[in-house]
């Protein structure tokens, strides 16, 4: 347990003039800059997007690599860790006569129902091969059916991309 | 004794062996004499971790992951043990660890599992067999029932100092119909190449290349047919041997394991099913030494395939000019037990399958018995013979064959030269096929056409089915409980792995339901109150419980059966 003491305060500050004097400023500061044209306090959206912080975590979607291989290889990690179970995978193999047979194995289809998903992030963080991320681009997701918040696997592909990484396992193997 | 004969049994030592003391972790414990060192650690719940020690074939001994500490009595100048205060021999300890699947039991033998110098030979063992791994784990079928996994992660020390490049080997490599083989996996245990010596007599694999380049290999004109192909890929530690069958299909941990029996043929080889919402992904046989031991053969592996086929009945139907026309269960049991009921029990034959349960033998019993009046109503099983091959397999292909003949449902088909005369001289009118083919045993179409009523219970489509008026889905193996004796006369236990697909029913439901619209005694809906009655009105099962049967099953007395 923690106890914490009131500070002592001196005579000016107990008349808390300069408290209020300092809460004015503020006040009268967004006041100037707002009739000043300076803040603007709405965005015209889905013309205007407000910026997104880095790291913030969008809808889960599947990435390629630079040379346009698809990187999961439906090890199914990721549909084991999902808390509410909103993805869902049919595993696969990868023909011998493909130029990424070594990888021998990839999803033949993929879902993630974003009507359970809970942006929690496990899934990017399970992953063994950096093929499932969480992007902040995806922050905005609406459907008129739930349907349409199934995403299959051509969409995840077709959202998430090419995304580049440093680390090309495949590549020396 | 197992029906298969092992060349080996390192974890059951002859009854006669006499007990000796051995000084296991701090411990005097009494284990037979000659009993191997790993299986006397398992004995007392300690696990000596191995790869290619397997307790039913040969000590090969060459993947070191075994090192204990062993000891033995000091002696005194007169070539004596010396005693402590407990009168127990002293010991000295071998100052070089020693593989415990090379060392047997005897007295005075000390041994350590978890000693400092145990666990860094471990340790070193694992950074060894890890060097030139390829960490396949993500794309590899064995993950999550690896042994290389698991000891990595158990007694490996997480790090490798090895810098230079991994060694390439093949990869999916076809080394048989039904297997494949990924050489960079391997750890050179040589549990294959002794299997397929040792027990399934088709020495086809071994070890070429040197040093690091070592590999498995298969005979360059040989493939690996052998109808026990498959149990290499349960006894490889690792993931080097896969089924194709099973290969991607989905990953170990999501199945759910049922203890089941394989109903392929009479030997009831013990089962786990693997299944995943309503669908059965493999069978991998379940130790008992009283049935299978360790394996099972390939071809009852995949036999399970049928009960997804595209071809199963589904609904309850009856048939109109038009076709099959679906109807409602209580509806369907009532009208069909209508129908029965209007015929004279003399005209009326039961075509029963020696596949069905006790359980389900028993209803067809109950059924015939509140069907019959003054005369009999012809049962008969139809006989499915194919060929023993000296290890598992049995040339009976019916897994209960010994129960129908318990049950007096049948026996291997002897009568059914006469159902067929009876149903050619007019004699036999109506016809209840359950799980079986009129057509398959011996009726010829035509005659089938003839009937007055042809009922058909089952679940895949077939001749009789095409023609029957009624037709009701039934059961897979999967799908039902029940109990059954196999040619040995282990009484086992089936267990329910998945519900049925569509509007299909246990079979013991669809005769409950018929017994009951006959006006006949209701035996309970369960199939553990189902056994006790048939217990209670079968001498051969007598003193038998559902819950006694156990995962292993119990063996008829002697005489019965
Ligand atoms: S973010 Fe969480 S809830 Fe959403 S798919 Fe990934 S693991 Fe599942
Ligand atoms: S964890 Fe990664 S590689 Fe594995 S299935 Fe999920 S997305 Fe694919
Ligand atoms: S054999 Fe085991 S350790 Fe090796 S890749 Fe397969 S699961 Fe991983
Ligand atoms: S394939 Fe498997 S069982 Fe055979 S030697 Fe290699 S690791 Fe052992
Ligand atoms: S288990 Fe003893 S050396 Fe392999």
């Amino acid at each position: 347990m923690i106890v914490v003491r009131r500070p002592d305060l001196s005579w000016v500050e107990q008349l808390y003039l300069p408290g209020f004097w300092e809460g004015l400023k503020v006040t009268w500061h967004h006041f100037v800059a707002r009739l000043s044209g300076k803040t603007r306090v709405t965005l015209q959206y889905p013309e205007e997007r407000p910026p997104i912080p880095p790291g913030y975590r969008g809808a889960p979607v599947l990435v390629k690599d630079e040379e346009g291989r698809e990187k999961c290889v439906s090890c199914q990690l990721c549909e084991f860790i999902c808390p509410p179970r909103a993805i869902r995978i049919a595993p696969g193999g990868i023909p011998e006569d493909s130029p990424y047979a070594k990888v021998e194995k990839a999803p033949q289809e993929f879902w993630i129902d974003m009507t359970r998903c809970i942006f929690c992030g496990y899934c990017e963080e399970v992953c063994p091969e950096e093929a499932i991320f969480l992007l902040p681009q995806h922050y905005s997701l609406n459907g008129r059916s739930r349907e349409e918040l199934l995403h299959d696997k051509a969409k995840l592909y077709e959202m998430g991309g090419v995304l580049p990484l440093p680390i090309r396992k495949w590549a020396n193997k | 004794m197992a029906l298969i004969r092992n060349p080996f049994d390192h974890d059951l030592p002859s009854a006669d062996s006499p007990q000796v003391h051995v000084h296991l972790d701090g411990k005097w414990v009494d284990v037979p004499l000659g009993l191997n060192v790993i299986e006397v650690a398992r004995r007392f719940g300690k696990l000596i971790p191995h790869y290619c020690y397997h307790p039913k074939l040969s000590i090969a001994g060459n993947c070191r992951m075994c090192l204990f500490e062993m000891g033995t009595p000091k002696l005194g100048p007169d070539r004596k043990p010396v005693l402590d205060g407990e009168g127990r021999p002293e010991l000295q300890w071998v100052p070089r660890p020693q593989i415990a699947c090379a060392t047997t039991a005897f007295e005075g033998l000390g041994i350590r599992t978890a000693s400092p110098l145990v666990e860094s030979c471990q340790k070193g063992v694992m950074e060894f067999l890890l060097a030139n791994h390829p960490l396949d784990c993500p794309i590899c079928d064995q993950a999550g029932e690896c042994k290389l996994q698991e000891y990595a992660f158990d007694y490996g020390k997480g790090r490798s100092q090895f810098g230079e490049e991994k060694v390439r080997k093949p990869k999916r490599v076809d080394i048989g119909p039904r297997i494949l083989l990924d050489d960079e996996r391997c750890i050179l245990c040589t549990r294959c190449i002794r299997f397929a010596r040792e027990i399934a007599d088709d020495d086809c694999l071994g070890i070429t290349e040197r040093g690091g380049y070592n590999r498995l290999s298969i005979h360059p004109d040989q493939r690996f047919t052998s109808n026990y192909s498959l149990n290499t890929a349960d006894i490889c530690p690792v993931g080097a041997l896969t089924t194709k069958d099973f290969r991607f299909r989905m990953r170990a941990w999501f199945l759910k394991e049922t203890q089941s029996i394989c109903v392929d043929c009479a030997t009831g080889c013990n089962v786990t099913i693997g299944s995943r919402e309503g669908f059965v992904y493999r069978l991998t046989p379940r130790v008992n030494e009283a049935v299978n031991s360790h394996w099972m053969c390939d071809q009852g592996r995949l036999g399970f395939h049928p009960i997804h086929s595209k071809h199963r009945v589904l609904e309850p139907a009856r048939r109109v000019e038009t076709g099959l026309f679906p109807g409602e269960w209580p509806l369907v049991l009532g009208q069909v037990a209508e129908s029965l009921r209007k015929l004279e029990p003399s005209s009326l034959a039961l075509l029963v399958s020696a596949r069905l349960t006790n359980e389900e033998l028993f209803l067809v019993q109950r059924l015939r018995e509140s069907l019959r009046g003054e005369s009999e109503i012809f049962t008969e099983v139809v006989p499915r013979k194919g060929q023993a091959d000296g290890l598992l397999r049995s040339d009976d292909l019916n897994p209960n064959s010994k129960g129908a003949r318990i049950l007096g449902i049948g026996a291997d088909g002897e009568k059914l030269p006469e159902l067929r005369k009876r149903i050619e001289e007019g004699k036999v009118r109506a016809l209840f096929c359950l799980h079986e083919d009129a057509i398959g045993a011996g009726v010829p179409e035509e005659m089938l056409e003839r009937l007055s009523l042809l009922v058909w219970q089952g679940i895949l489509e077939d001749k009789s089915c095409e023609r029957a008026h009624w037709v009701l889905p039934g059961a897979s193996f999967a799908e039902k409980s029940g109990s059954m004796v196999n040619r040995a006369g282990q009484v086992q236990r089936l267990h329910r792995a998945i519900p049925t697909p569509g509007r299909a029913k246990e079979d013991v439901w669809i005769l409950r339901g018929l017994i009951l619209a006959l006006g006949g005694e209701d035996v309970g809906q369960s199939v553990p109150d189902i056994f006790s009655k048939m217990v209670a009105t079968t001498p051969a099962f007598h003193g038998f419980t559902w819950s006694g049967l156990g995962d292993q099953g119990v063996p008829l007395p002697a005489q019965a059966g």
